[in-house]
């Protein structure tokens, strides 16, 4: 909590008044009713308080008010008469003190601020049950957290390292856990205090013992020293405000919570309680490697309970589709009467199942567009390549085509591909998006209106008619944008192009006149990615302005905003089957949201630095993450558990792609390597028996030299982009980098 | 951008500080002077907002997907966090910092420019190369990057040690003495799914066909080292195609060093390397534009060369009949007149020096009567066919290539193809040349052509048909009818006489006496036999669409009573086949679903005297039937 008053403060009267806030914490935290050990501790507190001074008074009465309130009758007497406080008192002086606490030079900016903790915390039931209609009380009980003494707490954080460095093992894993939020939250307040040097000092002594994966948060937070600076730094504000959630076994806790108990190391304990959340699961404490492997996040992990939600992972059936009887491969195909015949064929991962699977969502939990001709066509061909697919495996790997983006001297910053392969658009730093025709197909544009009133719309060619020859040519430049194109999406009919861009908007483009439909406003901040559902229709964007938004090609506002990511949205996927959308950020996690209500029902910690690519496997079930560390994550969706760990890659990772039976997954990075791993293994080792545990917890083998299928180096270019065609071919993109 | 002067760091070095001089300096120079503790406080407030405009400038740097920050994110931040942006630092090279001698002072140089110098300048700076986009292969089946089409494997060492392996293990045993390994060898190249690596070594081999051109032996392992390769379907041929074709058509095409001994048997080398050319095209033939007119220009000047031998002739021959009857159609054909004089002055040398060189002879004239026999029924029934469907249309074009593809033609045993596939090879003779013959190539009618065709070949070619030669006074049918081309022109009679003096390939045919009793008739001249069956067949044969090849070319040869369709058996001596046949039996039969199984060939077997070398008597017929409607 904001530190409110800047008086002065004493070190006894403080002690003395802390344990029963700290065992009306307790009490919130092991959840029992706050309202029992509430009105015990004060019995146990104001034996001890000697002459209250003016703040405890304060505290006092606040107190007071709290158990009147609560109709603990009993509790008031007794309090007031060890207190010898009288009943006149306690009302005027109720009243100066909050009066003072707003009158204060900091009031108006703290009192925002603590509205803003309220909320959030609002979110924590058990915690806020005391609070919820205790307005002044809070603030008046907070302002206690902050008065911590400036000079003491480089002991209370010594004394607690101390502490931890003695207990055993299996704790200390855990316990160093609270290290780094402590570090923080500890170093914030100095700073917000105006504390400066001493922040500083502090910073110099503990600094060095946090885990190396925050040396970002670090350097950040190192150039903080001023209490103005915090006001523009929304990080650091979302660090304060938000609670930074710990997964610690109750055996850990308790000896945690013993430890500060005995030594009355009130301030450490306040942090715990206002912005720590530490999530208590029984069971044995987690070992270091498992600690590691889940933790990085700016906002810690996340609780177990935010995925429990049932996500319906699985593929939403096909659309049944009269196939002719695919007979390329043999010899006579008649041209008359074509014999007509279903398809028969299954994909082995059931993505084209015809049954419905237990694990995907309603087939029209999300209304979809429906299938025209064309879509239909399409996926004849579709499903008529399909059968010329490659098996891909560790035996079998793919070819790589690499498209090299020549003199793309004003930057080259997204890439996509046609699912077809046919097309393939770049986004550019100047503004410009381009689109190249990778068949012997030239692109062309519709004819203009003039001349369509000539042509003759009976005719059976009419489509080939609008088409204007003239205008045939390799590529196209689509000119509107004022800033660097960060995103760019075809739609999957290959009518449409989205691309977003650091002027805020995201512009929809056709492809048949080649012109922008449509330019949709609302991120306001630049728009890092978007990217289309495979349905088309939606789609969603997500920018520096921390939300994802999901939109729909018709609508020029947005239809759900996904909020919660505490840092920029960097990157955005939608789910196979359109029902949810996967964000990866700055705050280095990655959220899956539930397209039909906006909830986020997923938070995938363990990245250590900003995510840059996500991409789902083609039966749904799994996600894989790639981020400035160089690190693939594997998640379990329906589990929401990290279940592999890809270490190989020395940059980032902005591209990731699996095959299109999921056997293969693919990752280009900045190291200018296409890295094919064994997905299929990936995904088989993980003993699923795990997840049913309670802990969740399971633990990751270290075998990315196994999974490691091949790596392969291009010629000085990046990887921006990976896609597979649809016959296994994988095909990369990049810009060739002279330098 | 001055600011950055004067830099000094602190114990911990941390980060570049701003020091409070520097700020002084500053605002004196805009004309304020700043206390102390003014100065101190702006200090680290810049220090700090420049921080943090480095930090956020740094999202741009990554979503830009660079590594180097430049001028642009930095004023990105800026802008965003309403701050004036800095103007002039844009350029790409890198600016010098200098230090002064005098003081502490740094800058960045800072040159003058002289605008007119610059607006009069004549080099103009060209504007930057255009954006693209290249493709190629990086990784092919996730091995190693490719070699540059058409160069030597100069470092067999870098491919993997097993690879390595397998590739002296497989040309040992194809190139070695083992037939049976040999096979093995084979079996696997064709089936084996990660030798893509290989490839460009095996091909490289197999070019060296023109380095063994004595040995038949050899020549024959390398073709089918070849065929393996084609067959493999985990093979990407890609532009190797190329270099394949080519070494098949030295084998075709060239006078061989083995073909000096006349004891060699060159001429199967031939055939199967024209089978296999045939192969070649139809399954690869897509990978490379203008590869099939490539082939025919180059099998028609070999043809349309006298100076070259007769087995090259004869391997153009074979080549175009390999190729499809439209090949035929458009090479041979036309060629034929001019060819036929040389031909023909060959055959008529009697002298005992002439006689290797007649033997050459008459292998090419057996091979072409083979092609046009094959060219005149394919045309038929691709008329026929276009009568059927549509009725609009050019001859053959309204059936599909369908059939051939995987139909190996020779390799497999084939089904019936209905036609060539007459779209693919008028695009390729579009893509193929402009201003060759081939545009203004105008067709024949079926008849003109046979007509011209008996005027070469007389009743060696009639027989074919199981119809006589045409006589004079029957209905004499127009030109450009083809339906009604049933009938042989009129005008083809007076040739009749010349065409008697031409060497008789097909000089006599035995027609065994069939088990239902049939009149057995004894050897006797076509003619005879053709002119019993005209009457029958004029008269039996309604005119109009609808009609398949038998009304072309009438069966009515024989009696009606017949239970089924008479297959008659040809032999052409001399050409062998493999070791265990020495002759090849052509069967033609007439209606449209051949009836082997029921009408065992022997019914009319025409015996056919030997030309050329044959040793041995005929035999083992059974094992090679092999139909005409294939090509070779």
């Amino acid at each position: 909590m904001a530190a409110v008053q800047d008086g002065p403060m004493e070190l006894d009267a403080e002690k003395e008044t802390k344990p029963e806030i700290l065992s009306d914490g307790t009490s919130n935290l092991s959840g029992n009713t706050a309202s029992g050990t509430l009105s015990s501790s004060p019995l146990t507190a104001a034996p001890a308080g000697g002459a209250p001074k003016m703040e405890d008074q304060q505290t006092l009465i606040a107190v007071l008010q709290f158990l009147k309130r609560n109709k603990l009758s009993e509790s008031v007497e007794i309090l007031r008469r060890e207190a010898g406080l009288g009943e006149h008192q306690e009302d005027s002086q109720a009243t100066d003190g909050s009066g003072g606490g707003k009158g204060d030079g900091d009031g108006g900016d703290a009192n925002s601020l603590l509205s803003r903790v309220f909320i959030t915390s609002a979110a924590a039931p058990q915690s806020m049950l005391v609070k919820k209609d205790q307005p002044d009380v809070s603030v008046v009980l907070s302002a206690y957290s902050q008065q911590g003494d400036p000079p003491l707490y480089q002991v209370y954080y010594s004394g607690l390292k101390n502490f931890i460095e003695s207990v055993l093992d299996c704790h200390r894993a855990e316990l160093s856990q609270l290290f780094y939020p402590l570090f923080v939250h500890m170093y914030l307040e100095l700073v917000y205090n105006n504390h400066e040097t001493k922040a500083k000092a502090f910073f110099d002594k503990f600094s060095g013992d946090q885990e190396c994966y925050y040396q970002d948060d670090l350097r950040i937070l190192c150039g903080l020293t001023k209490k103005e600076h915090l006001k523009g730094n929304e990080v650091l504000l979302d660090f304060r405000t938000s609670r930074f959630v710990l997964r610690i076994s109750r055996d850990s806790y308790q000896l945690l919570k013993r430890h500060l108990q005995e030594r009355h190391n009130n301030q450490i304990w306040n942090i715990i309680q206002e912005h720590l959340y530490i999530d208590i699961f029984d069971g044995m404490p987690r070992s270091k490697s498992q600690i590691d492997s889940m933790s990085g996040s700016l906002a810690g992990e996340a609780r177990r309970e935010v995925n429990k939600a049932k996500v319906f992972y699985g593929l939403l059936k096909e659309p049944e589709i009269e196939v002719p009887l695919d007979d390329e491969d043999d010899e006579a195909e008649n041209e008359e009467g074509k014999p007509k015949k279903k398809k028969t064929k299954k994909d082995s991962l059931g993505s084209k199942s015809k049954k419905q699977d237990p694990n995907a969502p309603q087939q029209n939990r999300i209304p979809l567009p429906e299938l025209k001709d064309s879509d239909k066509l399409d996926k004849i061909m579709y499903m008529k390549e399909s059968t010329k697919r490659i098996r891909l495996g560790p035996e079998n790997l793919p070819s790589i085509c690499f498209y090299t983006f020549l003199n793309a001297f004003q930057g080259l910053t997204a890439v996509d591909f046609t699912d077809d392969s046919s097309l393939l658009a770049g986004g550019f730093a100047d503004s410009t998006v381009r689109v190249w025709s990778v068949t012997p197909k030239k692109l062309r544009k519709v004819k203009s209106t003039a001349e369509l009133n000539v042509i003759d719309k009976e005719s059976d060619d009419v489509l080939e008619r609008i088409m204007d020859e003239k205008t045939a040519s390799e590529s196209k430049i689509l000119h509107g944008h004022s800033g660097p194109v960060y995103g760019v999406s075809f739609s999957p009919d290959r009518n449409y192009l989205l691309s977003s861009s650091e002027d805020g908007t995201v512009r929809l483009w056709s492809l048949q006149t080649f012109t922008c439909l449509v330019g949709y406003k609302g991120h306001n901040y630049p728009v890092w990615d978007t990217q289309f559902s495979p349905f088309g229709y939606y789609f969603v964007s997500g920018g520096h302005d921390r939300v994802a938004r999901l939109w729909a090609t018709d609508h020029y506002q947005p239809l759900r905003i996904f909020a919660g990511h505490l840092a920029d949205v960097t990157c955005t996927q939608f789910h196979p089957n359109s029902n949810y959308v996967a964000t990866g950020s700055t705050d280095r996690t990655v959220r899956l949201w539930d397209v039909l209500n906006g909830n986020c029902v997923r938070i995938l910690t363990g990245h250590k630095g900003p995510i840059h690519s996500l991409a789902f496997s083609p039966n749904g079930k799994f996600l894989a993450s790639g981020s400035t560390d160089g690190r693939v994550l594997l998640w379990d969706i329906g589990h929401g558990l990290m279940i592999g760990e890809l270490k190989g890659h020395t940059d980032t990772i902005y591209a990731l792609k699996f095959s299109r039976d999921g056997e293969i997954l693919a990752s280009g990075s900045m190291d200018n390597t296409v890295r094919l791993w064994d997905s299929m293994k990936a995904f088989d080792e993980v003993e699923t028996d795990d997840f049913t545990a309670t802990t969740g917890h399971i633990h990751l083998p270290d075998n990315s030299q196994e999974l490691l299928l091949g790596m392969y180096h291009s010629k000085s270019t990046p990887v921006t982009h990976l896609h597979f065609t649809r016959r296994n071919l994988l095909l990369a993109a990049g810009a060739y980098n002279s330098q | 951008s001055s600011s950055q002067s004067g830099m000094t760091e602190r114990e911990e070095r941390r980060f570049a500080e701003v020091p409070r001089e520097s700020i002084k300096l500053m605002a004196e120079s805009s004309g304020v002077e700043l206390s102390e503790e003014v100065a101190a406080l702006l200090a680290e407030d810049v220090c700090y907002r420049l921080r943090e405009a480095t930090q956020n400038s740094s999202q741009f740097m990554r979503h830009a997907k660079r590594r180097k920050l430049s001028v642009e994110d930095l004023n990105r931040a800026l802008r965003w966090s309403n701050t004036e942006t800095i103007c002039g630092y844009g350029a790409q090279d890198a600016l010098p910092f200098r230090p002064l001698k005098e003081g502490e002072l740094f800058f960045v140089e800072d040159r003058e420019i002289n605008l007119v110098e610059l607006a009069l300048a004549t080099n103009i700076p060209k504007g930057c190369a255009e954006t693209m986009v290249r493709v190629h292969v990086s990784y092919l089946d996730g091995k190693g990057n490719l070699e540059p089409q058409g160069t030597v494997p100069t470092a067999v060492q870098s491919l993997s040690e097993d690879l390595l392996k397998y590739y002296q293990q497989i040309t040992r045993a194809i190139l070695g003495e083992d037939p049976h390994l040999m096979k093995v060898a084979l079996l696997d190249l064709q089936s084996n799914s990660k030798i893509a690596a290989l490839l460009p070594y095996f091909v490289y081999v197999i070019s060296g066909v023109k380095s063994v051109s004595h040995d038949l032996d050899q020549l024959n392992r390398l073709l089918h080292m070849v065929k393996s390769l084609v067959q493999n379907p985990y093979l990407y041929l890609g532009s190797y195609v190329r270099s394949l074709v080519s070494s098949v058509m030295y084998c075709i095409l060239e006078p061989l060093a083995a073909s000096i001994n006349p004891l060699n048997d060159h001429w199967t080398l031939r055939d199967y390397a024209a089978l296999l050319l045939s192969h070649i095209f139809w399954t690869h033939g897509d990978l490379v534009s203008g590869l099939y007119h490539q082939i025919l220009l180059s099998l028609q000047k070999v043809l349309s060369d006298p100076v070259r031998p007769l087995c090259s002739h004869y391997g153009a021959v074979v080549g175009l009949h390999a190729l499809g009857w439209k090949a035929v159609e458009r090479v041979l054909y036309p060629h034929l007149p001019a060819y036929w004089a040389n031909l023909q002055a060959v055959l008529d040398d009697y002298s005992v020096s002439n006689a290797q060189v007649k033997a050459d002879g008459h292998k090419v004239y057996g091979a072409i009567l083979v092609a046009v026999e094959r060219l005149l029924k394919m045309k038929a029934l691709s008329l026929t066919l276009a009568a059927e469907g549509s009725g609009a249309g050019l001859p053959g074009t309204t059936t599909g290539a369908v059939g051939f593809r995987e139909n190996s033609p020779g390799l497999s045993p084939p089904s019936e193809p209905l036609s060539e596939p007459p779209l693919g090879i008028a695009s390729h003779l579009q893509a193929g040349g402009a201003g060759c013959p081939w545009e203004e190539w105008t067709p024949v009618s079926l008849p003109a052509m046979y007509c011209e065709l008996y005027s070469f070949f007389g009743d060696s070619l009639a027989v074919r048909f199981s119809t006589g030669p045409p006589l004079g006074g029957a209905t004499p049918p127009g030109p450009c009818q083809p339906l009604e081309g049933r009938k042989e022109p009129a005008s083809s009679a007076p040739n009749l006489e010349n065409t008697r003096k031409m060497p008789q390939l097909t000089a006599s045919m035995n027609i065994s006496p069939r088990q239902d009793g049939s009149p057995r008739m004894e050897p006797q001249p076509p003619s005879l036999a053709a002119t019993e069956t005209r009457k029958t067949c004029s008269v039996e044969v309604p005119p109009g669409p609808g009609l398949g090849t038998t009304d072309i070319f009438p069966k009515a040869r024989f009696p009606l009573p017949q239970a089924g369709p008479p297959a008659f058996s040809f032999i052409i001596g001399g050409r062998q086949m493999g070791r265990r046949c020495q002759g090849r039996r052509f069967q033609t039969s007439f209606t449209p679903t051949p009836p082997l199984t029921t009408h065992p060939p022997r019914a009319y077997a025409h015996k056919l005297p030997v030309i050329g070398r044959v040793s041995k008597p005929v035999r083992r017929w059974t094992c090679s039937h092999y139909s005409l409607h294939l090509p070779l």
